[in-house]
């Protein structure tokens, strides 16, 4: 038999190429209905819902888990996001700048800020800055330190998604309004900023969903009960009760909020692509 | 003939080590239409892109209406608002609708209040036959209508002379005519006009002047009937004919050569 004659001929023995599939998938169901089977019969049931979905002390937390925890991480959230975005554009801008010292400090703002822990930002600020600068006060309070927080992180990720949206812009759009005699800052304010803008708002809105968990880091901040947040409240609430439906209902407030958000993005995201086309 | 309207000297530029324009020479008088043309690489994109600026010669000067558009202390805002331009790919702002394309530069830039530059705006929609549009956004109108619009944003900031590069390259040949009859009202309006393009029949019917462009030097400068009816230059023939017949060009020399060699 020469080579041609091999290729040819349908293979003997083994399986074929639809049969292969056809088993892979049905392992892969088996595997799965086994780990569920498994799971529901060594569950402890009635310890679970003991633990979690106890319908008194969920009733407990409310209205104050809404009125009180959502509204104060809504607020740190929107806070932190607004003092990112400006400092964020400040810093993009710098990073695109003719000017090679606000490049490079921008650049050094960028990597240091994304390479650190958030945590370590909350700590920094909330201890460390009025230990070293006595008698400074953040304006704000525990507001105002979040504010400051979440917003240094989140200017470091913004910066570089700003950039990347002033540089999508096309190098036309630029030109003609120079022609126009646009100065370079006018054209950037009134044409080039408006059409990025519209390019990175699913991205922005990305990081709106990171900040909104990351305000849960005010818990290393030591806050007042007025002050408290989703995963503060559900952690005090928890430990007073000595039982973890608390931690489960603030969880699904973070999910009532983020859920929704990420859905707006893929909408964004998908009409963006047909905008494209 | 006035003190010319743009007048070009000793223009050099270089990308690196590409020298694209090599030593350019113009002079266009006022109300003078004037069309550059030549085989792509030429530099007279390149050229055109220089009288405002947007590319900064490597040596040489360019003036315009009489002020120095290269001097490193002009206020090149200021003279671009005397000079308009209108590009190959049109350039409109997508955020923006048709009437707030021509009248946020207005205001931005020569500081015109709302009123006046909705009222200029709509003066020189009218012109380009595009009223109907003034509402809608760019992405909503053909490439035809897109380019008028773009007219009539440089016109309603007033210019003295307008730059085309290449404004009909970009369209599909059925939208090409309403461009240029735009043009040609121009034209008779007494603009000033430096056009770079491949439209022959525009350039035969409407252009004072024909400049003919090659290896960044200008070969040919004259009478539209001269340069294009009566070229006295063989890269110029060359041109041309490869413009007006191309179905008819015979493969390039050196290709042909190569191919000879290169065979049993």
């Amino acid at each position: 038999m020469t080579d041609t004659d091999v290729t040819l001929q349908p293979k003997k023995k083994g399986l074929t190429r639809r049969q292969k599939r056809r088993l892979s998938r049905g392992v892969q169901y088996v595997v799965f209905v086994a780990a569920v089977i498994a799971f529901a019969v060594t569950a402890d049931w009635g310890r679970l819902q003991n633990q979690f979905a106890q319908a008194d002390i969920a009733k407990q937390m409310f209205p104050d888990v809404i009125t009180l925890a959502l509204k104060n991480t809504v607020l740190y959230t929107l806070s932190g996001f607004v003092v990112g975005l400006v400092l964020g554009m400040v810093i993009a801008l710098m990073r695109l700048s003719s000017v090679g010292p606000y490049r490079w400090l921008a650049g050094v703002y960028i990597e240091i800020f994304r390479g650190l822990p958030a945590l370590l930002i909350f700590i920094f600020v909330g201890v460390a800055v009025p230990l070293a600068f006595p008698g400074t006060e953040i304006p704000g309070g525990t507001y105002g330190k979040v504010a400051i927080a979440l917003g240094l992180v989140s200017a470091a990720y913004m910066a570089e998604t700003i950039r990347a949206g002033i540089q999508a812009v096309p190098k036309g759009q630029m030109e003609a309004a120079r022609s126009l005699g646009f100065s370079p800052a006018k054209a950037m304010v009134s044409i080039i900023i408006p059409q990025a803008f519209r390019i990175i708002l699913p991205p922005l809105t990305n990081e709106l969903v990171l900040l909104f968990k990351d305000s849960s880091l005010v818990l290393f901040l030591g806050v007042t009960l007025e002050e408290r947040e989703l995963s503060k409240f559900g952690r005090d609430l928890a430990s007073t009760t000595a039982n973890s439906t608390p931690i489960l209902v603030a969880g699904l407030c973070y999910l009532l909020v983020t859920i929704p958000l990420s859905f707006v993005v893929r909408r964004m995201e998908s009409k963006a692509q047909e905008a494209i086309r | 003939m006035s003190r010319p309207e743009i007048e070009v000297r000793g223009l050099h530029k270089s990308f690196g080590d590409n020298e694209v324009l090599r030593g350019i020479d113009l002079e266009i008088g006022q109300g003078e239409v004037v069309c550059v043309i030549g085989p792509s690489g030429s530099g007279k994109s390149t050229l055109l892109r220089c009288v405002n600026l947007l590319e900064e010669p490597t040596k040489g000067q360019v003036f315009v209406g009489g002020t120095e558009v290269t001097d490193p202390d002009v206020d090149i805002d200021a003279v671009r608002r005397r000079i308009g331009m209108v590009f190959q790919q049109f350039n409109l702002f997508p955020h923006l609708s048709v009437t707030e394309n021509l009248a946020l530069p207005q205001r931005r830039v020569l500081g015109r209040d709302k009123a006046t530059a909705a009222r200029i705006a709509a003066e020189n929609l009218a012109r380009v036959g595009l009223s109907e549009k003034a509402d809608a956004y760019p992405a909503s109108l053909s490439g035809g209508q897109q380019q008028r619009v773009a007219i009539a944003r440089a016109l309603a900031m007033g210019p003295e002379v307008m730059l085309f590069d290449e404004p009909t390259s970009a369209l599909d040949p059925e939208l090409v005519g309403d461009v240029l009859a735009v043009m040609r009202m121009l034209a008779r309006e007494g603009m000033t006009m430096m056009v770079v393009t491949h439209e022959m029949t525009f350039a035969r019917e409407v252009a004072d002047r024909v400049v003919f462009m090659d290896g960044g030097v200008v070969v040919e400068d004259g009478s539209p009937e001269r340069v294009i009816g009566d070229p006295q230059h063989e890269r110029t023939r060359h041109f041309l004919s490869r413009l007006l017949d191309p179905a008819m060009a015979e493969v390039e020399e050196e290709i042909s050569d190569q191919v000879g060699k290169s065979g049993p």
